[in-house]
C-alpha cells in the first residue's frame, strides 16, 4: 500500500492529533525488540493482562494439562473501526475466540494475543483496548499465556489482532452432526445483526445515530450451563455470514432440512431499519455474541429456561426445527409459503434505491 | 401478530378474485416494473403463495440490469486510469462487461469506491483535489434529484476535480414501449412505490387511458404489495384506472421540490436500455449550464462506448426485462450463471429478478 489519501470513514475514532507528545504514540522501534518493547510490554500488556506465566516473558509458555481432549483455535480480528457502540477489537478479539472455543463444547483456559500495530498509533488508544482485552478476558476466565507485537510502516488500518485460544473439552460432551435427528428444534439465544448493524453506523458514513450496540460478548458461561442441562446436538457461532449461513452449513453437514419460522426471528427494529436502508438482509448479517443450536426436542424447554437466565440469553428462543425433506434450510413466510434460505454469494453489496 | 392475519387474509382474497377471474380467462400476469418489487414479492413469499394462474412477472426496473455492456466496460476503462476515482453504488461493483467488473478492476490496483449518495462522492473529492472523481450516474427518476442537487452544490462550491456520468433512465417511457411491446402479455402493472414518490402518478396515465391497463402504485411491505394485487384484481374485474396503494408516500402531483431539481440539472435524451433497446426520451443528460460536471465532457471516450468486442452469450436479460420470459426459461439460469459468476445483469444486481428467482423461487 502506498501513501493513500486519508479515508473519510473516523466518526468514531478521536482525529489523529499532531502536536501530540511522541512518546504517547506507538513508533516503529516499539516493535523492534529492544529496550522501548520491553518497557511497552511491562507498562502495558502485563499492567493490565500479566499473569504468573506471561510475566515470564519466554518465547513461549509452557503448562501442565490435564488428561482430557484439548481445542485449539485461532482468528484474525480486523474490523474497522476499532471502537465501536457495544465493543471494541480488544473485547471481539478475546470473545470471538472464546466464542469459537465453547460452541465446540470447550471450557476456554489459555489465550494467544498477536498485536500488528501501524506506527503513529496514540498510546492511549492502546491501552484502552488492553484494558478491555483484560476486562473480557478475566469475565471469560481465559488467561493471556503468550503474545507478540509487530509495528508496521504503513497499513490501511491502525491495529490487527490475532488471537489463539486452547480449550478443554467438557468430559462427557459430544456434539456432532451426525447426531442431528429429524424434529430437533433449533434455538438462538437473542436477536440478529446486531453486531453488523452497530459497526455499519460506527463507521460513520451515515449522518444518523441509532442506539445500535454491538452483541459482541463471551458465551462460555452460557453455553456451559446449556451443555450441563443436556440434549445439545449441535452449536455454531453466525458471525460472518450470519444466521443464514451458519444453518446452511448445519443442513449440509447432517444431510437434513432446516425450517426457519419467519414469525418467530428475533430482529429488532433498529437493526431491521438499518438493513432495509443499506440493502443487507438480517439474515446474513454477523453476529457476535450469538449462538444457534440444535437440540433435542425434550430439551427444548429446560434449555430456553437455562438460558433465559443468563444476560445473553434473555431471549433465547426456538426459530425452527430439523426435518427430513426438503433439503437445504428454508424460510417459512409470514404468508405462509416456504422459501428457499441459500448460501451468501460474495459479500453483501448496497443496493442503488 | 395482527399484521400477519391481514396478510393472510388479503392472500386469501387474491386466490378468491384469482379464482373468479380465471372462469373466463386462462391466467391473469401482472408486472411488477421495480426492482424492489421483485425482491420484496420473492422475499415475503409472496410468488409462491399466490394461487398459480396468478404470474407475477419482473420488469425493466433495475437500474443495474437495463445499463448497457457498452457503459459497463467504458465504466472500467475509466477507473483504469491513473489518479482517477470511480464512485459508484455498490450493485454496479460485479456486472460483468466484456473486460471483466469493477470489482476486478479495483482487485487489480484501480480506485473504485462505493458510495451511498453522489454527496458522499462530492465530500471525498473536496478532501481530495489533486484526484479526479467520477460519480456513475445510475438510477432512475429516485436517485437522479439527489445527484442533481449534489451537482448544483459542486457547482456553488467551484468543485473542479468531480464529475457525473448520467446514465439515467426514465420509467414511463420504457412502460410504453412494454406496454405496447406485442411480445409481452402483461394484464395489469405493479408501479414503483419510490419512483413515483418523485415524478407522482400522472405520467402512468397513458396507461389506464391509452392502452386500457389496471395500474397501481405500490409499497414495498408485504401488506403494500398483497393490497396493490388486489386492487389491481379489482380493476380486472371492473374496468382499468390508475390506483395508488401507496399513499402514505406518493402524492399525484410528486415531489415538486425533486422535480424542479431535475429540471434545472438536467433534460432528457434518448437513452440504451439493455435489452430494450434505444427508447427516445427516456434518459437524462446535463442542460448547457452544467456541462462542466458531465463526465463524458471530460472524457470524450465516454461518449462513444466502443461496443467492438461484445461478448456473445445466451443470456436472455433482455426478454427478462421485458417480461417475456421469467428467468428459469433461460438456459443459463441457474446453470452457468449464478450470482457468484454472473453472465447476464439480472444476476448480479440483488435488486435483478434472476437474482430473485435463484434466491427466492427455485
Amino acid at each position: 500500500m502506498t501513501g493513500k489519501e486519508q479515508k473519510p470513514r473516523v466518526a468514531w475514532n478521536p482525529p489523529f492529533v499532531t502536536g501530540y507528545p511522541l512518546e504517547e504514540r506507538i513508533l516503529l522501534s516499539h516493535g523492534a525488540g529492544g529496550r522501548k518493547m520491553h518497557r511497552l510490554i511491562r507498562e502495558m500488556f502485563l499492567a493490565r493482562f500479566g499473569n504468573r506465566l506471561l510475566a515470564r516473558l519466554e518465547d513461549g509458555a509452557v503448562f501442565p494439562m490435564p488428561r482430557a481432549q484439548l481445542c485449539l483455535t485461532t482468528d484474525s480480528y480486523v474490523v474497522q473501526p476499532l471502537f465501536f457502540p457495544g465493543g471494541d477489537i480488544g473485547k471481539l478479539a478475546v470473545s470471538g475466540t472464546v466464542n469459537d472455543l465453547a460452541v465446540m463444547g470447550a471450557t476456554p483456559k489459555f489465550l494467544s494475543l498477536s498485536l500488528v500495530i501501524r506506527e503513529g498509533m496514540e498510546r492511549r488508544r492502546l491501552d484502552l483496548l488492553c484494558r478491555s482485552i483484560a476486562r473480557t478476558a478475566r469475565h471469560a476466565g481465559v488467561t493471556i499465556v503468550t503474545g507478540d507485537t509487530k509495528v508496521i510502516e504503513h497499513g490501511p488500518d491502525e491495529l490487527y489482532i490475532n488471537t489463539t485460544g486452547l480449550g478443554l473439552v467438557r468430559p462427557g460432551v459430544k456434539l456432532g452432526p451426525e447426531l442431528v435427528r429429524p424434529d430437533d428444534v433449533v434455538l438462538i439465544n437473542g436477536p440478529i445483526g446486531e453486531h453488523e448493524a452497530a459497526i455499519a453506523v460506527a463507521r460513520g458514513q451515515f449522518r444518523f445515530r441509532t442506539r445500535l450496540r454491538s452483541d459482541c460478548t463471551p458465551l462460555n458461561r452460557l453455553i456451559e450451563t446449556a451443555l450441563k442441562a443436556g440434549g445439545i446436538r449441535l452449536m455454531r457461532d453466525p458471525t460472518r455470514g450470519g444466521l443464514a449461513t451458519t444453518l446452511n452449513e448445519f443442513a449440509l453437514a447432517t444431510g437434513l432440512g432446516i425450517v426457519i419460522d419467519e414469525e418467530r426471528l428475533p430482529i429488532s427494529r433498529p437493526v431491521q431499519g438499518v438493513a432495509e436502508l443499506l440493502g443487507l438482509d438480517p439474515l446474513y448479517m454477523a453476529n457476535e455474541g450469538k449462538v444457534v443450536m440444535i437440540a433435542a426436542p425434550q430439551a427444548e424447554k429446560r434449555l430456553l429456561a437455562l438460558l433465559r437466565r443468563n444476560p445473553n440469553g434473555r431471549q433465547a428462543r426456538r426459530i425452527g426445527t430439523v426435518v427430513r425433506t426438503p433439503k437445504g434450510v428454508w424460510l417459512r413466510t409470514r404468508l405462509g409459503s416456504l422459501r428457499p434460505l441459500i448460501m451468501l454469494e460474495g459479500e453483501q453489496l448496497p443496493r442503488i434505491c | 401478530m395482527s399484521g400477519t392475519k391481514l396478510e393472510r387474509t388479503l392472500l386469501a382474497r387474491i386466490n378468491r378474485l384469482v379464482d373468479d377471474l380465471c372462469r373466463r380467462r386462462r391466467g391473469i400476469t401482472l408486472m411488477e416494473v421495480c426492482g424492489t418489487h421483485t425482491m420484496a414479492i420473492s422475499g415475503f413469499g409472496i410468488r409462491r403463495a399466490v394461487d398459480p394462474r396468478l404470474r407475477l412477472l419482473s420488469g425493466p426496473g433495475c437500474p443495474v440490469c437495463v445499463t448497457s455492456q457498452e457503459e459497463i466496460d467504458a465504466a472500467v476503462a475509466l477507473a483504469r486510469i491513473a489518479n482517477l476515482t470511480v464512485l459508484t453504488f455498490g450493485d454496479m461493483m460485479r456486472v460483468p462487461g466484456s473486460q471483466g467488473s469493477l470489482e476486478k478492476a479495483k482487485a487489480q490496483g484501480a480506485d473504485v469506491r462505493v458510495v451511498y449518495s453522489a454527496l458522499d462522492g462530492l465530500r471525498l473529492a473536496q478532501a481530495n483535489p489533486s484526484r479526479e472523481f467520477v460519480f456513475l450516474g445510475v438510477g432512475f427518476e429516485t436517485t437522479a434529484p439527489t445527484v442533481a442537487a449534489t451537482v448544483i452544490e459542486a457547482k456553488r462550491q467551484r468543485v473542479k476535480n468531480f464529475s457525473v456520468w448520467p446514465m439515467f433512465k426514465l420509467i414511463p417511457p420504457a412502460l410504453e414501449v412494454i406496454a405496447s411491446s406485442p411480445k409481452v402479455d402483461v394484464d395489469g402493472f405493479i408501479l414503483p412505490g419510490h419512483v413515483s414518490t418523485v415524478i407522482g402518478s400522472s405520467p402512468y396515465r397513458f396507461l389506464s387511458e391509452q392502452f386500457r391497463k389496471p395500474a397501481c402504485i405500490a409499497g414495498f411491505e408485504a401488506l403494500d404489495i398483497l393490497q396493490a394485487i388486489v386492487m389491481l384484481l379489482e380493476q380486472l374485474a371492473t374496468g382499468p384506472k390508475l390506483e395508488i396503494q401507496y399513499r402514505r408516500s406518493v402524492r399525484p402531483e410528486g415531489n415538486r421540490r425533486a422535480q424542479q431539481l431535475l429540471a434545472q440539472v438536467f433534460k432528457r435524451c434518448d437513452a440504451t436500455w439493455r435489452g430494450l433497446g434505444k427508447i427516445p426520451e427516456s434518459g437524462l443528460s446535463f442542460r448547457d449550464p452544467f456541462q462542466e460536471f458531465d463526465a463524458r465532457f471530460r472524457f470524450p471516450f465516454l461518449r462513444r462506448p466502443a461496443s467492438a468486442r461484445r461478448r456473445r452469450t445466451f443470456c436472455r436479460c433482455g426478454e427478462v426485462m421485458l417480461g417475456a420470459i421469467v428467468p428459469p426459461e433461460c438456459r443459463l439460469f441457474a446453470r452457468t450463471c449464478t450470482p457468484e459468476s454472473p453472465i447476464g445483469p439480472c444476476m448480479v444486481s440483488s435488486e435483478g429478478a434472476c437474482a430473485a428467482y435463484y434466491r427466492y423461487d427455485r
